[in-house]
């Protein structure tokens, strides 16, 4: 199982003392921190990608690609990359390049983005956000499995003869997540092309959380991919650590009080009822995350936010010492003594999608078969006789 | 067939005069729909006690709650509604709103609704019209021609309560003729009834990815 960190990036004032950290502070920090979470043994780190203040990561290969230089196991990650927003031909480039130069430790995690304006800026309407996500997707796909592609969209200009260059480090595209906190249809498309399905359950209660990675898991094996308890499963989590939970909850309330996105609303013990966020001790922490593998069943990648609402860097890095120390031990022999034998206990990664070789199905644009396929044996993946029994399907 | 009815009623005390004119209102509804041979089951729900966590899932970028989530499903699958708001500073009460923003457009399509509103005096009385009918046409929702406005006069003897009496027991016979009412056509030829209302996630009514896909993959 592999444990990580998570930054949105955000600019916040230090309620301790006021100061907010420049923007050239927040970003150098950021940077530690990864550094800082490879050196304490943890395997991920992620950025999100923003694109208005208060948050600087706008840039996030840039940024990987310089920890991609300064780091030697950690896999760099993104939480989310806009597919929606940006334009798929240079994502398919720009994290090419950040796999080679990264040596393949680079996976990224797909999502929509919820600021309005960012898709206006960009030149797209969020009322189509989902058709964007479906296209752009189907694209970058594309353009990392097909030598040459002759591609027309809806939204985008056509490519005829187009080759994306570099292509991907030994052929083999990095593993994609796709997040989504409320959209089935995202849970659906990561099912469809047996992609990794990462439920960014930090603003969401465990219910829906729930539901929501069950539907993958049921469309993941109807489409062929293994089992429902074999799909690739990663949540997000948040935490504050400190010996006794009167300290960590008396610490974290002015960071809580007033950090983005729900600073000012509701109140920390609510809020740490409903979602994962926990100030508490370590074993607190233990004790409600071993609890997500009952909500979620077996999952691969837990990613953990730390410094978000002006947090110090050195509260940050002492936060993941604790992390690394007195949490992630436990959570991951506890996790490791449930999951039965024949459910992965990590996410693919770049050694082993190599490893199954240039026929894998991971190197089709359109893995997913059907139980009707699957049945008969005709299920040899080709594009027509998918199409073919998908409409059988619809119209049944 | 049992009919359900749907009382939201957001009154900020206890007791409240809204309270008391959605309870007229409802026994109102519960004659006149058991006058056309139909058993009601009424469902209330006081806005007041979801005020907590109203404020939470408006400032948590929609968080469910599961108090929230049983009101809403009660109002998803009822008949019929009857929406009843004091006027607070020429309008409804925010309370009041906060309750119905937490919908989407689609999950109240068709559904009949009988609005009123309570106030300290008969000037507000247009308030029926001017701010809970659109938000309910906003909803597709079916409103009601009447109307049911009391001011605290309406609640005295005189002309001003037998007026009211009057206009509960016309608003409840056009709330139960719709609650009661059968489908338009026969089902299978044409579109009947109510379309597909939202109900909250569901996981079962998804789109297959291929339809999902179609047109968009560059062929």
């Amino acid at each position: 199982m592999q444990f990580g960190v998570f930054t949105i990036g955000d600019v916040t004032p230090d309620p301790s003392t006021g100061r907010a950290p420049t923007e050239h502070e927040r970003i150098m920090s950021m940077m530690a921190i990864a550094e800082h979470a490879e050196q304490v043994g943890l395997e991920v780190f992620a950025t999100g990608e923003h694109h208005n203040p208060p948050f600087v990561p706008s840039s996030p290969t840039t940024m990987l690609g310089y920890l991609a230089g300064r780091t030697q196991h950690i896999i760099l990650s993104t939480s989310t990359t806009l597919i929606t927003t940006n334009d798929p031909v240079k994502i398919a480039e720009d994290y090419a390049m950040l796999q080679h130069l990264a040596g393949g430790r680079v996976d990224l995690m797909m999502g929509r983005g919820n600021t309005g304006p960012v898709y206006p800026w960009f030149g797209k309407d969020i009322r189509q956000g989902i058709p964007l996500a479906i296209e752009n997707y189907h694209l970058l796909r594309r353009l990392w499995r097909e030598p040459v592609v002759d591609w027309k969209g809806e939204f985008r200009t056509p490519l005829r003869g187009y080759t994306s260059t570099p292509a991907p480090l030994d052929d083999t595209p990095p593993f994609v997540w796709h997040g989504s906190i409320r959209s089935p249809e995202i849970a659906e498309q990561a099912a469809f092309y047996g992609d990794g399905f990462f439920h960014n359950n930090i603003f969401w209660d465990k219910g829906h959380v729930g539901q929501m990675v069950e539907f993958y898991r049921q469309r993941f094996e109807h489409y062929g991919h293994g089992r429902a308890d074999q799909a690739i499963v990663g949540l997000g989590g948040q935490v504050f650590m400190r010996h006794t939970s009167q300290d960590a909850v008396r610490e974290f309330r002015p960071y809580f009080d007033n950090a983005p996105v729900y600073g000012h609303g509701p109140s920390l013990e609510e809020y740490m009822n409903l979602t994962p966020l926990t100030a508490g001790s370590p074993e607190q922490v233990i004790e409600k995350y071993l609890t997500y593998a009952d909500v979620v069943g077996d999952y691969q990648r837990q990613l953990f936010l730390m410094d978000h609402a002006g947090m110090s860097l050195a509260t940050v890095l002492e936060q993941i010492d604790i992390l690394a120390e007195q949490v992630v031990p436990v959570l991951r022999a506890e996790f490791d003594a449930r999951r039965p034998a024949d459910v992965p206990s990590d996410p693919p990664t770049h050694a082993s999608l190599v490893a199954q070789g240039p026929d894998s199905r991971y190197h089709l644009v359109r893995p997913a078969t059907l139980p009707e396929d699957r049945a008969t044996g005709a299920g040899s993946g080709t594009e027509a006789e998918l199409t073919e029994a998908e409409l059988t399907e619809e119209n049944a | 067939m049992t009919r359900r009815l749907a009382v939201v009623s957001a009154g900020v005390g206890t007791p409240s005069s809204t309270r008391l004119l959605a309870d007229r209102i409802t026994d109102a509804v519960r004659s006149q729909v058991g006058a056309r041979g139909e058993d009601v089951h009424v469902d209330v729900i006081e806005v007041r006690e979801l005020a907590a966590a109203l404020a939470t899932m408006t400032t948590a970028g929609g968080l469910p709650i599961a108090e929230v989530e049983r009101a809403q499903e009660i109002v998803r699958h009822a008949d019929g509604v009857v929406a009843v708001t004091p006027v607070f500073s020429a309008s409804y009460a925010g309370l009041f709103k906060m309750f119905w923003d937490t919908f989407d457009p689609d999950d109240l399509d068709s559904v009949p609704i009988l609005i009123g509103a309570t106030a300290g005096t008969p000037r507000h009385s247009l308030v029926l019209d001017h701010a809970l009918r659109p938000l309910f046409t906003y909803f597709r929702m079916r409103v009601v021609p009447t109307g049911v406005f009391a001011a605290t006069e309406d609640f005295g003897a005189g002309a001003g309560g037998d007026q009211l009496a009057r206009r509960i027991g016309r608003a409840a016979v056009e709330l139960a003729a719709l609650m009661v009412a059968t489908p338009d056509a026969v089902e299978g030829f044409v579109p009947t009834g109510r379309p597909d209302r939202g109900d909250g996630f569901d996981v079962t009514s998804i789109t297959p990815f291929t339809r999902l896909l179609a047109g968009h993959d560059g062929d």
